[in-house]
């Protein structure tokens, strides 16, 4: 009886400490991944990184300004499109609307927020680049935007959702109009949550890749205006990190020494990217957390 | 929901008041009208999505039927166009992936949910809702420069030494490949399933429609149970739909992955049992292929495959959430996912 209780005990503890150590494992990636990110990268990264073009094919040197500048013409682009519908339709299921069409607007939301991003990359170049008949940055910031609707919409609308009935109610009692009290009392008692719904969705297109492939393609030079193709972070880490695959044939027999200046900026780019995707997080969330008390959602 | 204006008791003919009152509700009427058009928009273009989908996948499957999925001829000259080893090559990765995130995630989260203190086990949320936050270009990259030479040093060496009379660890050590993508895979769902299976596991007992459960959970540890026991035996179980759900929504994340797939896996179109072997998965050839598709026959049959892609996902999600929603019963555990 003991034996057996001990082998219990035994089992007990060490099954426990299992547990520990997958949660340790999972947890140390991170590190690991911010560890070689700093340690590739930082070696690498110079200020002809942020100011410099690329140099041409088979020279070393150059940065990539054009695609910084690229990313940020996506990103505002895609919040353009996103964070209006998200916020505004987000208003709507929280504050106008139950039953069947908030349910559609919601499984559709949900839908969208599952579809895999190669398919919304599809899409944009459906919908945009073959009428333009060229890739653009507006097909780019197209498909991001698609990407950051329904995680702002559905997380607008649980912070929406937190606002204490009694604010609409006291608000209303004085005489206010539903839309008067949705603008001066529920968004304002939100708008930390809303923020960081917003923030969230930024940091997450932010760092896509795979529907910029043929929207906005690619560029080795500056992209005037929003009907070129254009370069971004994320695609030029993907293109210089499989280098010399990701160039055509005839390139290929060129010195692999290049090549290794490439794989150099990729990690200086991927930590760029990385960087800032982690500290809009962090933002978010010490906004979050600063904030009236919202129910775990 | 709201409750609605109401109407004021008339204490008398104030005409201007009235008029007042109304155009409010005009403004009301109006800011519903306005945010439901963006509201419906999102509908719209979700239909709209499906739509180009199958609008754009004509060709391909009046031409080849059924027989795109089950051919293995990959060829852009000779038009001829069988899906069967991109299908493959997504299914494997996938289920390699799952291998190794489900006990993972799983024991992560036990430990979260069941044994660390709420403060460590937050802190340690955090960290794992920020790795959730890494995209996947950066897991591409570090699988490119440190994933591949140490899988093609260390790792299959050594499976081949230990495993290698198995048919599924055979062949030349490439570095790329199955394995490879699927290891990768592997580490980018993890945070999915610990998020969700942890939220899933707290929820059980402390809702208070289940305070039976939580009797019963202590109950088990007072009748002597140890405390992995009362886990396994007690909590585990009426968790399980919503660990399922985690894992559902985890394999439909690893099926549509793109960008860390493609810089691994080899983008050779093979069907071989050797995880070792390079080859090429659904996401990877669309990636690859789209922009030098030439032909409307080859573009067509790489949006089929993106529409194969949306309807799995499609499909593995909605089941996600059922799952999820029938064990939290709160429907907020989706708000996360």
């Amino acid at each position: 009886m003991s034996r057996r209780l001990r082998w219990r005990k035994f089992v007990s503890h060490f099954m426990l400490t299992m547990t520990g150590l997958c949660a340790l494992v999972a947890t140390a990636v991170l590190f690991f991944i911010l560890g070689y990110l700093v340690y590739h990268g930082g070696t690498s990264i110079s200020w002809n990184f942020f100011t410099k073009l690329p140099a041409p094919v088979g020279e070393t040197g150059g940065g990539m300004a054009n695609a910084i500048v690229g990313s940020a013409k996506l990103l505002l682009l895609a919040c353009l499109l996103g964070v209006p519908i998200g916020f505004f339709g987000a208003i709507y299921l929280a504050e106008f609307s139950g039953g069947t069409i908030a349910f559609v607007v919601r499984y559709a939301a949900d839908l969208l927020n599952g579809v895999p991003s190669i398919v919304i990359g599809i899409f944009a170049y459906s919908l945009v680049v073959l009428p333009f008949k060229h890739f653009s940055t507006l097909a780019g910031g197209f498909a991001l935007g698609l990407m950051m609707i329904p995680i702002t919409l559905r997380s607008t609308e649980e912070f929406l959702r937190a606002v204490p009935r009694a604010l609409r109610e006291g608000a209303m009692a004085l005489g206010a109009s539903q839309w008067k009290t949705i603008a001066s009392v529920v968004v304002p008692a939100a708008y930390r949550g809303i923020l960081t719904a917003i923030l969230l969705a930024f940091a997450r297109v932010a760092g896509e890749t795979a529907p910029l492939l043929f929207t906005a393609f690619g560029n080795r030079f500056w992209s005037p205006g929003w009907d070129q193709p254009t370069a971004s972070l994320p695609v030029m880490i993907f293109t210089y990190a499989i280098a010399p695959y990701s160039l055509p044939v005839m390139i290929f027999t060129y010195a692999i020494a290049p090549y290794d200046d490439w794989h150099r900026q990729a990690w200086a780019a991927g930590l760029v990217l990385l960087g800032l995707i982690l500290i809009i997080n962090i933002i978010a969330r010490v906004i979050l957390s600063r904030g009236v008390a919202v129910p775990r959602t | 929901m709201v409750t609605t204006t109401t109407t004021v008791p008339s204490a008398g003919p104030i005409m201007g008041s009235r008029s007042f009152l109304s155009k409010l509700r005009d403004g009301d009427e109006i800011a519903r009208l306005v945010t439901f058009i963006f509201a419906g928009s999102v509908v719209l273009i979700t239909l709209l999505l499906v739509f180009e989908l199958w609008r754009e996948s004509y060709l391909p499957r009046h031409k080849f039927g059924f027989g795109f999925f089950v051919t293995s001829v990959w060829d852009p000259i000779f038009d001829k166009f069988g899906a069967l080893p991109f299908i493959y090559g997504t299914v494997v990765t996938a289920a390699v992936a799952l291998l190794i995130a489900v006990p993972l995630g799983i024991g992560a989260a036990i430990f979260l949910a069941e044994l660390a203190p709420a403060r460590v086990s937050d802190t340690l949320q955090f960290f794992i809702d920020l790795l959730a936050a890494v995209p996947s270009v950066i897991y591409g990259l570090l699988g490119v420069f440190i994933v591949i030479p140490m899988m093609r040093q260390y790792i299959q060496p050594a499976l081949k030494n230990s495993l290698g009379f198995l048919p599924f660890f055979q062949g030349p050590a490439y570095g790329v490949g199955f394995l490879t993508a699927g290891m990768v895979l592997a580490i980018m769902v993890i945070p999915y399933i610990i998020s969700v299976s942890r939220e899933v596991l707290i929820s059980v007992p402390r809702d208070q429609r289940e305070a039976a459960l939580a009797l019963q959970r202590e109950a088990a540890l007072a009748l002597g149970a140890t405390r992995w026991e009362s886990t396994w035996k007690v909590v585990l179980p009426f968790a399980r739909t919503g660990i399922m759900g985690s894992i559902f929504l985890a394999l439909a994340r690893a099926l549509g992955e793109t960008m860390a797939v493609t810089m691994v896996i080899g983008n050779t179109p093979t069907i071989s049992a050797s995880l070792f072997s390079p080859g090429y998965s659904i996401a990877a050839v669309i990636a690859n292929e789209f922009t030098e598709a030439t032909g409307d026959l080859y573009l067509q049959s790489l949006i089929e495959l993106g529409l194969v892609l949306f309807l799995l996902t499609f499909l593995l999600n909605g089941m996600a959430r059922l799952l999820i929603v029938v064990t939290s019963q709160r429907g907020s555990g989706m708000g996360q996912a």
